[in-house]
């Protein structure tokens, strides 16, 4: 008994399994050094704008502090409704078809729990966002990544998907299975992407839905980043003729409106999935936030023009820096969206890791090394560009010092 | 684009051409046109600073007054609106609708010299019925800039 007690590891396989962040004690190095520039956020430097925290403060002095129903009140889904349909062309019925999430994070983990079976195959183009892996993983599920190539303006492109899709088991090494599942079911498009800034544009999604439909493949579409495009507005993929039945729509308020610390995302598709996934929500999460919600209300009734006010100086910042970087001599694919750059650093001769740490010692300068969003970021950083314009400068000032003594 | 050209320049009137430049993506010569181009048809009036005169040394009064009006023929607001115009006291000057029909915003050293002008110069002049002066208490915000110290929140160093 008790040497049972002590073998036995109180944290479950499935967790052990899960490999750590790669870039871990980069991050413990940031955390001690708070006064360099930090360009390795994922979050808008604007603070929410104010309509919508006062809507928020309303909200609390009526004392709307109760449970909300489990898909989110009746008065945000209608506006999510009415939001989805104005700006990207997709109609989804508020009664049926949206799901209100605590952030997109919840979204995704329940469109993952929903759609996969034990072994089921995802595919995940990379680099990408850090937890499409894991999470697939924690679902019991086989993350198939897919290597985007900036030669392709980090575009997946309908070629890799259908020659894993093609595969003849979900297994990542390729070794049979038995039966069908095991097989691609799930594939997983964040674009625009966080954190190449990659964009996809119509005749992409309309290539990629060819294959989606051949493979008889599901999309989990994570539209976080779809305020935020700098060459034309977003296309979402469930906009693309008969995409929106085996789409599910993932967006919410964190980046375009700049409400991160709300978490409050939502997910808009078929009744038969939204269902399921709302069973699951009922059970671990009962409901988002409630004062959230009502911000949320008052941000796409109101707010649409502060998220372009907020999208023109992401935008400006977003050309400096490009330039900065080509001047300093660091090739970098035209980011279109998100508000991210990737540049390649090969031509320092520093691994994206050494790169890293050795910016943050000399210059006070965090980037986040490419290799934290799939191994194919190796060699590039990923630089975010939401941060104010003086401190943008003089970070990309010290940077050019470092490349310089390369 | 000269509308991007002309906000950056309201928010800060010293960034350069080449400044601009940069953020729009476009070449410094194109910018300059521009801003030229602006500054002949005055849609850009003039460049100047904001100051927050609570600060400095120099304090300066500054009162909203309500005017009523009567026009008579011949004489419409317009006439009434360039003779007060011209007095160096008056800050701002507005045409309004409702309730009383010309808003003078008057600046002084003091509270005396404000009162002084209204009750001297403004109240006195043909065609105006009354006059109700309203002292500035404290400036949060002018024109866009707020003087009140907001905090500045916090971000993680790190996030993805």
């Amino acid at each position: 008994m008790t040497e049972r007690m002590v073998r036995r590891s109180l944290v479950s396989q499935r967790v052990r399994n899960l490999a750590p962040s790669p870039i871990r004690r980069f991050f413990e190095l940031v955390e001690s050094m708070p006064d360099a520039i930090s360009l390795s956020v994922g979050e808008p430097d604007f603070i929410t704008p104010w309509h919508a925290r006062e809507a928020a403060i309303f909200a609390l002095e009526k004392g709307f502090t109760h449970y909300t129903p489990n898909r989110g009140i009746l008065e945000l889904r209608q506006e999510i409704a009415r939001y989805l349909a104005s700006r990207f062309g997709v109609a989804y019925d508020p009664e049926s078809e949206i799901l209100v999430t605590v952030g997109v994070s919840e979204a995704l983990d329940l469109g993952l729990r929903t759609l996969l079976d034990p072994g089921d195959g995802a595919i995940i183009p990379e680099p990408c966002y850090v937890s499409y892996r894991p999470n697939t993983e924690l679902v019991g599920g086989t993350p198939l990544g897919v290597v985007t190539r900036e030669e392709d303006a980090f575009r997946v492109t309908p070629a890799a998907i259908a020659e894993v899709a093609d595969r003849p088991s979900g297994d990542p090494e390729g070794r049979p299975q038995d039966g069908p599942r095991g097989r691609a079911k799930v594939l997983l498009l964040g674009y625009p992407s966080n954190p190449t800034g990659a964009v996809l544009g119509r005749e992409d999604l309309a290539a990629i839905a060819e294959v989606v439909e051949a493979r008889d493949l599901i999309v989990i579409a994570d539209e976080l980043y779809a305020e935020l495009t700098y060459d034309g507005d977003h296309v979402s993929f469930a906009s693309m003729p008969r995409m929106r039945e085996r789409t599910v729509l993932l967006s919410g308020f964190s980046k375009g409106f700049a409400m991160t610390g709300w978490r409050l995302g939502f997910a808009a598709g078929p009744a038969e999935i939204i269902a399921a996934m709302t069973k699951i929500h009922g059970y671990t999460m009962l409901s988002a936030p409630g004062v959230a919600q009502k911000a949320a209300v008052e941000s796409l009734r109101y707010g649409l023009k502060e998220v372009e006010r907020m999208r023109r100086e992401y935008d400006q910042r977003r050309h400096v820096v490009l330039k900065r970087l080509r001047e300093m001599g660091l090739p970098c694919f035209e980011p279109r969206g998100a508000f991210y750059v990737f540049p390649s650093i090969r031509g320092a001769g520093l691994s994206s890791e050494d790169f890293a740490e050795r910016l943050l010692l000399e210059e006070k300068v965090a980037v986040v090394p490419g290799n934290a969003f799939g191994a194919c970021g190796e060699g590039h950083i990923r630089i975010c560009y939401a941060t104010a314009m003086a401190d943008l400068q003089e970070a990309l000032a010290r940077m050019a010092r470092f490349v310089g003594r390369r | 684009m000269q509308e991007q050209i002309l906000q950056i320049l309201q928010e800060d009137a010293h960034t350069t051409p080449a400044q601009i430049a940069e953020r729009l993506g476009r070449s410094p010569a194109w910018v300059r046109k521009q801003i030229k181009q602006l500054e002949a048809q005055g849609v850009i009036h003039k460049y100047k600073a904001v100051i927050n005169w609570e600060k400095a040394s120099h304090e300066r009064v500054f009162a909203f007054i309500e005017v009523k009006v009567a026009p008579q023929r011949g004489v419409g607001f317009d006439a009434v609106a360039e003779r007060i115009l011209r007095f160096p006291e008056v800050h701002s000057l507005y045409l309004m609708s409702g309730a009383y029909d010309l808003h003078v915003v008057v600046q002084g050293d003091n509270m005396k010299e404000v009162a002084y002008f209204v009750a001297e110069k403004l109240a006195p002049l043909e065609n105006i019925q009354s006059t109700a002066t309203h002292f500035v208490l404290k400036r949060y915000k002018v024109d866009g800039d707020i003087f009140a110290e907001l905090e500045t929140a916090e971000r993680l160093p790190v996030t993805l």
